[in-house]
């Protein structure tokens, strides 16, 4: 499962919507396309939110995974 | 890219969340967006925020204690009109339970919003009418705030993909 080299990790525990999407956003925008962020979450619809938002944007949402109230998010920068 | 366009009418601490968490996450998610503030919205632009919050006419307002044991901050307590219209002070001490129970729970503060949204170059425009008509002068907003009309923003919205009155 976990083959995808993380480049960089944020970690969004305790704060609630919109931040998380936010700060991935902010935090992508200053990678190198093809790098891989892992983004952690403690926000109960960041689920939902991170799929819409990968959908949006076009990055690759590579994992995302319920870790029973804590999210996990592996997301590739394609552009 | 999607554009959302939003017409942000409500000045109170409670309303002053939709417009900007709606406008960050669109930011977020690339979209181009903007807000046109008028009428009681506007003050949400003061470079000094003051928001108050009422509980009177909101009979869906929780009134909550964030603080305290789970048990008792799960207690909604049964304010009556009377006490919540008539104490003096009982508004800025509901406003101020409101954003200590948002801190608490990990929500952005206004500030804070409306920080990100400039940094992502969300479009905020003041309804000059209105700024006219209630004696709020240019400078008490904050720089980035644009001053248009009707025309102007409706010139923007024509082609949103979402559009919102708030």
């Amino acid at each position: 499962m976990a083959d995808n080299t993380i480049d960089q990790t944020l970690d969004t525990s305790g704060l609630l919507c919109p931040m998380p999407i936010v700060k991935t956003a902010k935090m992508i925008k200053g990678m190198e396309v093809g790098k891989i962020l892992e983004m952690i979450s403690t926000d109960a619809g960041s689920m939902p939110d991170m799929k819409a938002w990968a959908n949006q944007t076009k990055h690759e949402l590579l994992e995302a995974e319920d870790e029973g109230g804590k999210f996990r998010f592996v997301i590739k920068k394609t552009h | 890219m999607p554009k959302l366009a939003m017409i942000a009418t409500k000045g109170t601490l409670d309303w002053a969340y939709p417009p900007f968490i709606l406008a960050t996450a669109a930011a977020a998610m690339g979209w181009d967006v903007g807000i046109f503030f008028t009428f009681y919205g506007l003050p949400l632009l003061k470079k000094d925020l003051k928001l108050p919050v009422t509980p009177v006419g909101n009979p869906a307002m929780p009134m909550k204690m964030p603080f305290g044991p789970e048990g008792f901050q799960n207690i909604t307590w049964p304010i009556p009109n009377a006490i919540t219209s008539n104490i003096p002070g009982f508004e800025s001490f509901a406003g101020s339970m409101m954003k200590k129970g948002f801190k608490n729970k990990g929500v952005a503060s206004v500030e804070e919003l409306r920080d990100m949204a400039v940094e992502m170059d969300v479009k905020l425009i003041a309804c000059q009418m209105t700024l006219d008509v209630f004696g709020i002068k240019n400078k008490e907003l904050i720089e980035e705030t644009e001053f248009a009309g009707a025309a102007a923003y409706l010139e923007f919205a024509v082609d949103s993909d979402v559009n919102l009155f708030i």
